[in-house]
């Protein structure tokens, strides 16, 4: 029986800047962040939560160069990997990522049945979607 | 150049429902309307117009399963301009009329990007009909 998902990986054309983004403006935290060689393995993972996103960066030694630049079409055309991840205020955080600077959504946040979420694309162009489950409270207007 | 083309692909997935032009998609890419046009397809497959109409019929089928409103009320919701139109497209990319679509299909009950994804029509037809505009009253009929 498999018991918890360890590792997962969001393929991303630079390390750095995609660790600026996922820890600085989505507001994740760094896991791992080792060095070996030409070799960086480093992660980020929801604060608190076990499973780690591998940052992975096509290129030597996991993809000759032809692999890889096939891969960074891929990721830039969007094709590549996706995230949906969980909040417990998916309208504030649409605000908060804002005034950190956030630009690329692809939909701001909407009630449906089963809960309210919203779209952004990482600096690389990697789907997230942020959700909340349940019925959320609206503010009252009037 | 792809992330700058995806973006603008993003944009017509997020502003369906307004009267969008091929230069105001082709600016998000920071592109001229022939470029854009050129490159769009030569990445993605299709047209900007066509990709923009399998959004627009895809939102359309959308409410003609989960809501009463009427097929004109619905045309307009989702950009189309012209019923004629919507209706013309919408059998060309669907397979049937809009109302044979209503009668034969209800609720799916599954999270609305995963529907967005999976109930994004294929082009029935297997024509890429080539046009160069969004304006859809000035878009080619096909023979």
């Amino acid at each position: 029986m498999i018991t918890k998902l360890n590792v997962t990986s969001v393929k991303v054309l630079d390390q750095e800047q995609a660790l600026d983004f996922y820890v600085n403006k989505l507001g994740l935290e760094k896991g791992s962040d080792v060095k070996q060689g030409g070799f960086r393995w480093v992660t980020v993972r929801v604060p608190g939560d076990v499973t780690e996103i591998f940052l992975e960066e096509p290129g030597p030694p996991l993809h000759d160069e032809a692999t890889a630049a096939q891969l960074r079409e891929l990721i830039t055309k969007g094709a590549m990997s996706s995230l949906v991840f969980n909040s417990n205020d998916v309208r504030g955080l649409y605000e908060t990522l804002q005034a950190r600077g956030v630009t690329d959504f692809t939909q701001e946040p909407i009630e449906h049945f089963y809960g309210t979420d919203m779209g952004l694309r990482d600096p690389f162009g990697n789907a997230i979607r942020i959700l909340q489950q349940g019925k959320v409270p609206q503010k009252v207007t009037a | 150049m792809n992330r700058r083309l995806l973006r603008a692909r993003d944009a017509m997935d997020r502003a369906y429902a307004e009267p969008l032009d091929v230069r105001a998609v082709a600016a998000v890419a920071h592109l001229s309307e022939a470029h854009f046009s050129r490159s769009f397809r030569a990445t993605f497959g299709e047209t900007p117009h066509r990709y923009l109409q399998r959004r627009r019929v895809e939102r359309s089928m959308f409410l003609l399963r989960e809501t009463d409103r009427s097929v004109t009320d619905i045309c307009f919701d989702v950009g189309f301009t012209s019923l004629g139109t919507f209706s013309r497209t919408f059998h060309e990319i669907v397979g049937e009329t809009p109302s044979e679509y209503r009668a034969g299909h209800g609720p799916v009950m599954a999270p609305n990007c995963i529907w967005m994804a999976a109930t994004r029509p294929v082009v029935a037809a297997g024509v890429a009909v080539r046009v160069s505009s969004f304006g859809e009253a000035d878009a080619p009929v096909p023979a």
